[in-house]
């Protein structure tokens, strides 16, 4: 591991990162006081660290590709962790009491600031949980989801500021926008294969703030609207501390939903026409799978949680502006999926709680969140494609036949 | 009649620098069919290379031919040196894998060295010095085009026929023609096919670079976030010549540089990229392989 021949491809790699970054890392120059700036001790510390990182980076390619050979050879490593804890009812019965105890009271343990956050990340496990079903179920790479958030998010804004419309009247109006939206965006763009379709709904997504930015008349434009209320309960006046702890409880509860809904759909019928158009459009469609349809209704069915999840944002910030739908909110919760486990519930939930309450309470590294973020949707491509929690694969087995013959298992693809 | 061909010509300049970009993209593309997401990103950090010689040549007091050549000399070369490190570092590893996670992987790469710029330069607009001087011989045409707007337009059209001389005429040209047709045949009569994406990457970076240095000293002024919407409008302009096709890209990006151009010029400057992404989506729905591109079959 550590031979010769290995120092040296490790040192090589350092020497190339040193030049690599020697413009950029080193010298700053100020043209306005004309003053160069040589930051040496940051090519030291470069040097230093790829020397080590190549390593790492080799390691981990030649145990990658030890396991693809082993697959290949059909050697199937031991059941990983995860799928073991969600078998046994000793460990997960006990784990899911603990969780529940915790999401009750935690409102009342934490801070206001925490709840806060926490509600944000709880947005994120809806926006995250309706990407999924279009990137990581049906695979349709969709970087204009912020667009369906902006809907939901102004539709609530713009009803309430005109007609006086409570959060909880606007709250199936901005899912039904959503809906609308995916559909009228989606139906003339689904026609596409996998990068254009990225494309296509990131210009969709650019083209909706745009709109709202300069469209003064209707949007308020870059000055955004201020003043939402937050959801009410039957007309109580709360302090702002109730109202954040009674959205907590209205979070939880959305969440709960959302994860109840994309288990059934997941398993439904339509479910399993997603997962099987992601793994093969051709087959899919020889199956009789419609697959504008298919692809329209994951589209929109995700879109519906997005515009959902705009009106909770609405609601718990108070105030909206374009600003806040950028694409790279978009790419936040595409790394909420990808980091999590595409496909999986329970690593979007993973993912999204990890990515939005670390940078949160690690505020050193705050500015370093999306360099993170870069590098971690890079790395977590190349060494692990099916995220931390990888999604388990079912296996439907017919009735009566005895387990012990793999012959008889009618395994789908998904 | 006067107001139309300055919009003619500025559409055609801005056209010519997507050209630069878009190269890099269709090239890429026909090869390996992955949308190389952080091309832009390896645009921004030419323009960055380039300044940040051209200003300490600018205070050693070089004159300004030498400052020109050796900035965009240096910004040429580590844009290749970039572009070569994206490929082993961030595609290599995925050539077998879905084209999902290629792309994943794509805008993850453009996500960090945007932060990386950011982080490790500043986050304002840095003021960029005009290399490019302008000639005495064409002060009386002045009022319609500049001369570095008559340089960038120039660049273009040399790199366009150097390219296509590179890819029809050389060795390499046909090793990456042979790949992007079929990469195991490729590989069948000995090419070496790493290879030939790196060279491939690494022209790109390179045209990408020029570009970069160009409409810097153009704009005049530079920021972290300049790779995205200028590697965004070439990759629409990619598309709309046809994707994988060289003569594509440069007509798609004239075409789109001249419309982006009259639809400022006439209808109105705040919805200017709004048109351009209106543009990609109706190309893509009526035509998706782009004005010269060839429509693929997929068999099965």
């Amino acid at each position: 591991m550590f031979g010769f021949e290995e120092i040296k491809k490790s040192f090589l790699t350092s020497l190339w990162f040193m030049f690599l970054t020697f413009p950029i890392m080193v010298i700053r120059v100020n043209t306005v006081q004309n003053i160069v700036e040589w930051r040496w001790e940051r090519m030291f510390m470069i040097g230093i660290g790829s020397f080590f990182l190549s390593f790492l980076w080799r390691y981990l390619l030649e145990r990658k590709e030890l396991g693809q050979k082993k697959a290949d050879l059909g050697e199937v490593d031991s059941i990983p962790w995860n799928r073991r804890i969600a078998r046994e009812p000793r460990f997960y019965i006990p784990a899911l009491i603990a969780i529940c105890v915790f999401v009750l009271v935690f409102p009342f343990t934490f801070s206001l600031y925490q709840t806060t956050i926490m509600i944000t990340a709880l947005i994120y496990v809806i926006t995250g949980l309706g990407l999924n079903i279009v990137v990581g179920l049906a695979g349709l790479l969709d970087l204009g989801y912020v667009a369906f958030y902006a809907v939901g998010a102004y539709s609530y804004a713009l009803l309430n500021y005109h007609f006086g419309l409570g959060f909880w009247t606007v709250l199936p109006i901005g899912a039904g926008m959503g809906l609308i939206f995916g559909i009228l965006l989606g139906f003339p763009v689904l026609r596409l294969k996998g990068d254009y379709l990225a494309i296509v709904t990131l210009g969709f997504g650019e083209i909706i703030r745009l709109v709202l930015e300069n469209w003064n008349d209707f949007s308020f434009g870059p000055s955004g609207i201020a003043n939402i209320p937050r959801p009410g309960l039957f007309g109580i006046q709360m302090s702002l501390h109730q109202a954040t702890i009674y959205l907590y409880f209205v979070m939880i509860f959305l969440v709960l939903v959302t994860i109840f809904v994309v288990r059934r759909l997941q398993d439904s019928r339509i479910g399993r026409a997603w997962i099987a158009l992601r793994e093969d459009e051709v087959a899919c469609q020889a199956m009789g799978i419609d697959k504008t349809w298919t692809k329209l209704s994951a589209f929109a069915m995700g879109a519906t949680w997005a515009g959902m999840a705009g009106v909770v944002f609405a609601a718990k910030t108070t105030f909206i502006n374009p600003a806040s739908f950028t694409l790279w909110e978009s790419i936040i919760i595409l790394c909420v999926v990808v980091l999590g486990g595409m496909g999986s519930v329970i690593g979007v939930i993973f993912g999204a709680l990890t990515l939005i309450l670390l940078p949160e309470y690690l505020r050193a590294f705050s500015e370093y969140r999306l360099l993170i973020f870069g590098a971690v949707l890079v790395v977590m491509m190349v060494f692990r494609p099916g995220g931390i929690v990888s999604p388990e694969r079912r296996i439907y087995q017919f009735k009566g036949t005895a387990p012990d013959k793999p012959k008889a298992e009618a395994s789908t693809p998904g | 009649m006067e107001y139309f061909f300055e919009l003619l010509l500025s559409g055609l300049t801005r056209g010519s620098i997507y050209a630069l970009i878009a190269l890099g993209y269709t090239m890429v593309y026909g090869i390996i069919q992955l949308i190389n997401f952080a091309h832009g990103e390896v645009y921004m950090i030419g323009a960055f290379t380039a300044l940040i010689v051209a200003s300490i040549l600018t205070m050693l007091g070089w004159n300004e031919i030498a400052i020109l050549f050796i900035a965009s000399v240096v910004a040429v070369v580590y844009s290749m040196a970039y572009g070569y490190t994206l490929e082993k570092v961030a595609y290599k590893p995925l050539r077998h894998a879905p084209r999902l996670s290629a792309l994943i992987s794509a805008i993850g790469m453009s996500l960090f060295l945007q932060n990386y710029v950011l982080l490790a330069q500043t986050s304002d607009f840095m003021p960029f010095p005009s290399l490019i001087p302008d000639l005495e011989i064409l002060e009386p045409i002045a009022h319609l085009i500049t001369t570095p707007e008559i340089a960038i337009i120039l660049t273009t059209a040399i790199v366009m026929v150097l390219l296509t001389f590179m890819i029809k005429f050389t060795r390499v040209g046909k090793a990456m023609r042979a790949t992007s047709q079929d990469r195991e045949m490729a590989m069948l009569v000995g090419v070496d096919v790493n290879r030939v994406i790196s060279i491939t990457f690494i022209v790109g970076s390179a045209t990408a670079a020029l570009g970069g240095v160009l409409i810097a000293s153009h704009v005049g002024q530079i920021n972290f976030y300049i790779g995205f919407i200028a590697g965004i409008k070439a990759f629409v302009a990619a598309v709309l010549g046809g994707i994988g096709s060289m003569p594509g890209a440069v007509l798609g990006s004239l075409v789109l540089g001249c419309a982006e151009a009259f639809f400022t010029g006439f209808v109105s400057s705040d919805y200017e990229d709004v048109f351009a992404f209106i543009i990609l989506v109706v190309i893509l729905i009526f035509r998706p392989a782009g004005i010269l591109g060839r429509s693929d079959i997929s068999k099965v």
